[in-house]
């Protein structure tokens, strides 16, 4: 597990007052040199706070159904255990907040049930900052995820069309998530991704906010309002040798989902508590008018 | 109102100029006078001990077979550092006792613990092998109100660290027991060995969550009591999620739980968690830590003519059985045979159970003159059976009760079918024993059968006792 570097220079020979005055943070990641751009993307364009009591707003959001085999891939193409449905049980607004919970139960041949939103054909864009307030749920076999997929996986089929996680979790580790990119040449296991370790707290007890920034040059990864990740089209080169190539450049929907088993978290086991809810605070998608 | 109000003025004037009082007459004297604050420091030993009493390690009773020699600190081996504590476990034949355990106690009046979450340690085996428990909470002079325990913790030959969490920290304003163990040989088949405890300390980790409090082992118990009737609501347990998302149940205190009665006139409990029968009717017992309500309860049903007599049971004194197993002629079933009648199996945790496997057939026997049951005034046989397998449509379990009369024996039967049956769950049976096919008298029952015919091969059965309802 990699682990991120916190380099805070702050001289010591600096006065107290001085002190008080600023410190300055650097984050350095490993795989890039240690100067970072932090964009700012602060023109709200999209957002769902979940304000509204009920099923989610179908304004803002679509649905997957079922478990992939009316898409071809059954198992979601990462032989996942759910079947996913728009049901109540499974995915509501209460309170404030979006709540996906997953069921054990048996339905339409799967042994549990969640849900999986996204906004296709409703919110797609390229580039910008993309973040969601989240709690997520624990044990082995949740795998929750708030993520990105090209909109022209149609035509241009996976891992051609593209995917960024913002935030893929495994209910085994609550302290770790996940922040990757998937393409042609490092789809999959071989998907360019890092770990960001929480220290002193977890995922599954408060809410924390997952993002990125992306513009053409970089995917900034970002777990509350620490950088733990960048990624450029030169690091994909380099992690690829030479094979896989940048294709973050086009129009990307957002996909919120909790699945159960699979290849990433395994499956469940005696001690994973069902039913467990995620819990969405909000979802937000702002630009930068000079890159958008 | 306005005349109320501003009395209360009034009064918060005064206050508050008995506080500017108070407050200038400390600067008068605080130079001498040492105001009773409990130290923060989480620290129990690193390289040396940290502020614990000259005795540093206060063994447990001789008496009762602890080697007080067994406890020792060395430079040979260290985790961070330059010294570690060394434990070497006794043989089982080792004169001087056969295990070794005690305690570590603050040197002052207890250590406020309110900021931590955990008590941690390194530990390091000189082979594989399992601690029968670490702890903190146990002082040799108070009821130890906030005890908690960690039980069967595995030993490797590398250095690991255990987490013991602290089930409510805001409890732990004056704690003296900063450190308990016990180990034994039973896992090494008697042979000794050496274990190192090294960096102990409360922690803050901020990484444990999900806290899950149960009592009696999770179950639902219903039991049928008169006035006046006590029991100890036992075991008390609770299961928390680490940072690396093992999960970790410890045992702990009655006093971390907030007990409730729906019905304070027919039953109570303390905070030691004492249940008083006190009033006819019924209640429902449930706990909470920290608002989180418990896994598990106690209904209460009292009456006048209410009487129980217990087989097996943590809520009851259980009678004296002839053993758990028979090995009769033709059984295959393991477990659940015992010499001592007061030596049960236990559950991972303390919880007591009977464990039957490879079961064809197998019987609680209690025929032996002494210990036979008159059961002429019961009207119910009640337990608990946990499958510890999956449950097929053809299984059964079919429970015969064997009465003697007058030299004579004879069998009676009731079967539970697989409908009724749960894999991995604990179901409630409570059976009149007018069901009982055959049972005509029961003034000297003494055999207890649990026949599948293989069609189960293992379950669990606990709480299992006569009443009259």
């Amino acid at each position: 597990m990699r682990h991120i570097t916190l380099n805070k220079h702050m001289k010591a020979v600096l006065h107290r007052f001085i002190f008080f005055i600023g410190i300055f943070c650097f984050v350095t990641a490993c795989e890039t040199d240690d100067t970072q751009t932090v964009a700012t993307f602060n023109d709200l364009v999209w957002e769902d706070n979940f304000d509204v009591d009920g099923a989610p707003d179908p304004q803002k959001w679509a649905f997957d159904i079922g478990d992939g085999s009316a898409e071809g891939i059954p198992g979601w193409g990462n032989e996942e255990l759910q079947y996913y449905t728009d049901r109540t049980e499974n995915v509501t607004v209460q309170n404030g907040f979006l709540l996906i919970t997953a069921q054990e139960e048996n339905f339409n041949g799967s042994s549990y049930t969640s849900a999986r939103l996204k906004t296709e054909g409703i919110l797609e864009q390229a580039y910008g900052r993309f973040e969601a307030r989240m709690r997520l749920p624990f044990g082995q076999g949740y795998w929750p995820a708030f993520w990105l997929l090209g909109n022209n996986c149609d035509e241009n089929p996976w891992p051609a069309c593209g995917e960024i996680d913002i935030m893929e979790y495994v209910g085994d580790e609550p302290t770790v998530v996940l922040g990757s990119v998937h393409g042609p040449g490092y789809s999959g296991g071989d998907a360019i991704s890092k770990d960001f370790e929480l220290e002193n707290d977890r995922f599954d007890t408060g809410f924390h906010v997952f993002g990125i920034e992306w513009t053409p040059e970089y995917i900034n990864y970002y777990v509350d309002d620490t950088l733990y990740q960048t990624l450029t089209p030169e690091d994909i080169a380099e992690e690829t040798d030479d094979e896989g190539e940048w294709i973050f450049d086009r129009p990307f929907y957002i996909v919120l989902n909790l699945a159960i088993g699979g290849e990433l978290p395994g499956s469940p086991n005696s001690e994973t508590i069902f039913p467990q809810t995620m819990l969405v605070d909000y979802v937000r998608v702002y630009r930068n008018r000079i890159v958008n | 109102m306005k005349n109320n109000t501003n009395t209360h003025w009034g009064k918060l004037l005064f206050l508050g100029l008995g506080m500017v009082g108070v407050l200038s007459c400390e600067r008068d004297f605080s130079d001498e006078v040492q105001f009773a604050t409990f130290s923060v420091n989480g620290e129990i030993y690193t390289d040396d001990p940290v502020g614990l009493t000259d005795e540093f390690f206060e063994s447990f009773d001789p008496e009762e077979g602890y080697d007080t020699d067994a406890f020792d600190t060395t430079s040979d081996e260290a985790y961070e550092g330059s010294a570690s504590i060394r434990i070497d476990v006794p043989s089982a034949d080792n004169p001087n006792g056969f295990q070794v355990g005690g305690i570590f106690r603050d040197r002052g009046d207890g250590r406020n613990l309110t900021q931590f979450d955990a008590l941690t340690f390194w530990l390091k085996g000189s082979t594989t092998a399992t601690v029968a428990e670490f702890g903190f909470g146990t002082d040799f002079d108070t009821t130890d109100p906030f005890a908690v325990k960690l039980t069967n913790v595995r030993l490797t030959t590398n250095w690991e660290k255990v987490i013991i969490p602290i089930p409510d920290p805001s409890k732990l304003t004056q704690e003296r027991g900063l450190f308990s163990f016990i180990a034994g040989s039973l896992s090494t088949g008697g042979a000794g060995y050496t274990f190192w405890i090294d960096e102990l300390r409360f922690e803050k980790l901020g990484t444990i969550g999900q806290p899950r409090p149960s009592i009696l082992g999770g179950n639902n118990s219903q039991f049928p009591s008169i006035v006046g009737q006590t029991l100890n609501i036992a075991p008390l347990r609770q299961t928390f999620n680490l940072g690396s998302g093992r999960n970790q149940t410890v045992q702990l205190a009655p006093s971390y739980f907030d007990f409730m009665t729906s019905n304070p006139s027919v039953a109570v409990v303390n905070d030691l968690g004492q249940l008083t029968v006190v009033g006819l009717g019924s209640a429902e017992i449930t706990a909470a830590i920290t608002g989180v309500l418990a896994e598990g309860g106690v209904l209460v049903e009292s009456s006048e003519t209410a009487q129980i007599i217990s087989l097996f049971s943590d809520l009851f004194t259980d009678v004296p059985v002839d053993n758990f197993n028979g090995f009769f002629v033709g059984s295959t079933t393991q477990g659940g045979a015992f010499d001592e009648n007061d030596n049960p199996f236990l559950d991972v945790d303390g919880n007591h159970i009977i464990r039957y496997t490879n079961l064809n057939f197998v019987s609680i026997n209690f025929f032996s003159e002494e210990n036979r049951i008159n059961a002429s005034e019961m009207t119910n046989l009640s337990l608990q059976i946990r499958v510890d397998e999956a449950v097929d449509p053809d299984d059964f379990i079919r429970l015969e009760l064997n009465n003697f009369l007058n030299g004579q024996e004879t069998g009676s039967s009731f079967t539970i079918p697989s409908t009724e049956l749960m894999a991995g769950e604990w179901v409630t049976f409570d059976i009149p024993l007018s069901d009982f096919q055959g049972l005509t008298d029961r003034s000297g029952l003494g055999l207890l059968f649990f026949v599948t015919d293989g069609t189960i091969a293992n379950i669990s059965v606990d709480n299992i006792f006569f009443s009259v309802q």
